[in-house]
């Protein structure tokens, strides 16, 4: 099961590596996002994410809230 | 969403996964950067001053009035030691003769914005409510600095006009 994260928590991981990834629609991402944060879109997740993420590395997803 | 992309991945095979669930509304009401055509330049806290002056609780108002007086400005924010707001001195407080403790003079819990507010709709609030400034606070309430009208309004021209 995923770790939920704190803000705290997402400044550590970050500078330890860990991959940023907002999965809201690219039109939101583009509005704003996190520094350093890539766009995988929930959708396209499955099909992107071996492109994309190195299983080798922590990820980190987010959206805009607890929504 | 958060947790569905999250367990998503799980099921791919990514064995550190973290889910940042209260998001960017979280990250930009502490006031951390953000990026994007939207990002922190059109936000409050770009923009808002944080030179503005701040006393404590414990304070006698002919003090903090000097030290307002003497750095320029008409206002001043009570914070704890921990830079919370607790309150605010306005021009009537700061213009009165009374030898006042700064507990009894000051507005308690003044309306505040938060960092990532955007510039423009605080500038049509502020219209709105004939309001010429607005303090900004982050969401655990620490005075980031105070959001004057005319600069924001300065800054959502430009802004716009950058755009075009």
């Amino acid at each position: 099961m995923a770790v939920p994260a704190t803000r705290a928590d997402v400044q550590r991981l970050v500078g330890e590596r860990a991959q940023l990834v907002e999965v809201l629609p690219a039109a939101e991402y583009a509005d704003e996002h996190l520094p350093g944060a890539i766009n995988i879109p929930l959708q396209e997740l499955a099909e992107a994410a071996p492109s994309r993420l190195d299983p080798s590395r922590p990820v980190i997803v987010y959206c805009y809230d607890h929504q | 969403m958060s947790p569905r992309a999250a367990s998503r991945l799980e099921t791919l095979g990514y064995g550190s996964v973290y889910d940042y669930v209260a998001g960017k509304a979280d990250w930009g009401s502490a006031g951390l950067p953000l990026e994007g055509e939207n990002g922190s330049t059109t936000r409050a806290a770009a923009h808002a001053r944080t030179d503005v002056p701040t006393c404590r609780l414990d304070e006698s108002l002919q003090t903090v009035q000097r030290r307002v007086s003497d750095a320029g400005w008409e206002t001043c924010f009570v914070v704890d030691a921990g830079g919370v707001v607790i309150g605010r001195l306005g021009r009537r407080a700061l213009g009165s003769d009374d030898d006042l403790a700064v507990a009894v003079a000051m507005t308690e819990a003044p309306s505040t914005v938060r960092p990532s507010a955007r510039l423009r709709d605080l500038v049509e609030r502020m219209r709105r409510q004939n309001l010429s400034s607005l303090p900004v606070t982050t969401s655990d309430g620490r005075l980031v600095g105070l959001l004057l009208r005319e600069t924001a309004e300065e800054a959502v021209q430009r802004l716009q006009q950058l755009r075009r």
